[in-house]
């Protein structure tokens, strides 16, 4: 079976700067596939590629068997895209705003209204149908952009930061969708700085990071690569403002991490040795030390082992996470 | 394919003219700049106001298929949503060409409302209507591409209405909306003639005088020349914008 997408060696500059950086990766039929990297690392760079919206500087890639410079309107018929912009028209309703997408996409006349009004039910907008999409809220925009993006059936769908803005409850109703997408065979791309997201959804997950992958396997493969080290979570009481310094300073050839507020996370070295230099430095620091627990590396875990970043640049610069 | 982006064309349009012609700057630009220029030369010299009809629909079609464009592609540049339309199976130009062709709808009906009052409150009913079909046909795609070329440079709507603002009052002041070309000096006439409101007015003035067809038909002819410089480079602008 050909792949429904086929990176080589993609490249994408803009006059000095280098947003993507000779990326190569496969992407196979009913695969969820996650972009996952901090904001910059080149993500919607390398789907507006893959989706016509900007040239590769050098590289090739095929979507669906079409080459991307040559023959994308071929592609595009096949493909939805949900752009990290939820950007409908705010003078139609919900309503002529599907009508519209399916027109351009050449839904059959017959199927059109019919196919709108079931998208609407499953993102429970029906109700909504006749209202502007300016009156939206900001999930319900997303929700809207989803669907618009599904009106034709597609085969292979581009979600770009899918669930930023959305409230927990719309968040995890469209992983459910996304669940059932790939039931139905639809081959996704995802971008998303979300761990916990890549983690729940993706069959594979390319870690990005300067334009550049670094890695891409499965979760579990990810999470297993970080078992080589041990990781030990010691939950302090009040801490001094230079504590993660000085405790750096006890652990010179570890791995330090503050995860969590007094909650830090040491990879690697002999577990028995860190625990006494730890308790150690909260003795002489006189800190009281709440807890100690050895962890099975999570998807953070790996995302650090690889990138060396903290996985608080990915919340940080996208605004705080939720 | 090119069914694919026949239909594009026509829904874009469609869209278009269902979403933004009654946005503001569509109203001042396109409708109430001219009207109140119309007003301001029947006021100074009602007598010969019909001298001044070609002019006037000439300035109607070129303020309002602008003033569309102007609407029509930065809105869409400054909300994201014209890379909604480039997502969907259409070629580029497809997509500009439905912005261009909602921009000459919206220039046909301003045109001819203009146009029909004119024709019925002067009663100026000997006019060759193959010859102003001729005329004002490429005379709205001409503009409207005009439009979107220097729309595609911009951003904003602000922006490009200022950017358009200078071809538009050169055009209106050396193509004889006003002073007939013949009576300006000669550099000037050299001027007027590589600009195409001067075939425009040109060919409206010899369909309300019913004169010979030949110049009609050789500026029908310019006009469509003018059509495809425009148009070409404003698609390869947005495809350059795009990369």
């Amino acid at each position: 079976m050909e792949n429904i997408i086929d990176v080589r060696g993609l490249t994408k500059r803009y006059g000095e700067i280098l947003a993507v950086d000779n990326v190569s990766f496969e992407v196979g039929e009913g695969e969820v596939f996650g972009f996952l990297g901090p904001n910059g690392a080149g993500k919607t760079t390398t789907i507006r590629m893959l989706t016509g919206l900007s040239r590769p500087t050098a590289g090739s890639a095929r979507v669906l068997g079409f080459d991307v410079e040559s023959e994308m309107v071929k592609a595009k018929k096949h493909m939805g895209v949900v752009p990290e912009a939820s950007n409908l028209y705010d003078e139609l309703s919900a309503f002529d705003n599907l009508l519209l997408m399916a027109r351009l996409y050449g839904v059959p006349r017959s199927l059109r209204r019919a196919r709108a009004e079931e998208l609407l039910e499953t993102f429970g907008l029906y109700e909504r149908r006749d209202h502007l999409f300016r009156t939206f809220s900001r999930g319900m925009k997303r929700a809207l952009t989803i669907a618009a993006a599904l009106i034709h059936g597609p085969k292979l769908l581009f979600l770009d930061e899918p669930t930023v803005g959305l409230d927990v409850v719309a968040a995890r109703s469209l992983r459910n969708l996304i669940g059932n997408l790939r039931q139905q065979r639809v081959t996704i791309f995802l971008t998303t700085h979300y761990l916990e997201e890549a983690d729940l959804l993706c069959n594979r997950i390319a870690i990005l990071v300067k334009g550049r992958i670094l890695r891409i396997d499965a979760p579990e493969a990810l999470k297993y690569g970080a078992e080589d080290e041990s990781i030990i979570e010691v939950s302090f009481g009040r801490t001094p403002p230079e504590f993660m310094d000085e405790l750096s300073g006890r652990l010179p050839d570890l791995k330090a991490v503050e995860t969590n507020r007094n909650k830090v996370r040491i990879y690697g070295g002999a577990p028995a040795h860190v625990l006494e230099k730890v308790l150690q430095y909260a003795k002489d620091r006189d800190i009281e030390v709440d807890g100690v627990n050895s962890i099975k590396p999570s998807l953070e875990d790996a995302f650090i082992k690889i990138t060396g970043l903290s996985p608080g640049i990915l919340a940080i610069e996208k605004g705080g996470g939720r | 394919m090119w069914r694919d982006d026949l239909r594009g064309i026509f829904y874009i349009a469609l869209k278009d003219l269902k979403t933004y012609y009654l946005k503001p700057p569509s109203i001042s630009w396109g409708i109430v700049f001219p009207i109140t220029w119309i007003l301001a030369f029947y006021l100074r010299n009602p007598q010969n106001f019909e001298q001044l009809v070609p002019g006037l629909i000439g300035m109607t079609i070129l303020f309002s298929t602008t003033a569309a464009e102007a609407v029509v592609i930065n809105f869409e540049l400054r909300l994201g949503s014209l890379e909604r339309l480039l997502l969907a199976p259409l070629s580029l130009p497809a997509v500009l060409l439905g912005k261009v062709i909602g921009g000459t709808v919206f220039g046909l009906l301003m045109t001819a409302t203009v146009t029909l009052g004119s024709v019925l409150a002067l009663g100026l009913l000997q006019f060759n209507l193959l010859h102003l079909v001729l005329i004002i046909a490429p005379s709205l795609l001409v503009f409207s591409s005009l439009g979107a070329l220097l729309c595609v440079l911009v951003k904003e709507v602000f922006e490009a209405q200022t950017l358009l603002n200078l071809p538009r009052f050169i055009m209106v002041f050396l193509s004889g909306v006003v002073y007939p070309v013949s009576a300006m000096p000669r550099a000037l006439q050299y001027i007027a003639y590589l600009m195409p409101l001067t075939y425009t007015i040109d060919g409206l003035r010899r369909a309300f005088s019913l004169s010979q067809g030949a110049m009609v038909y050789f500026d029908a002819l310019m006009l469509s020349g003018f059509f495809a410089v425009l148009i070409l480079p404003a698609i390869k602008l947005l495809h350059r914008r795009f990369e």
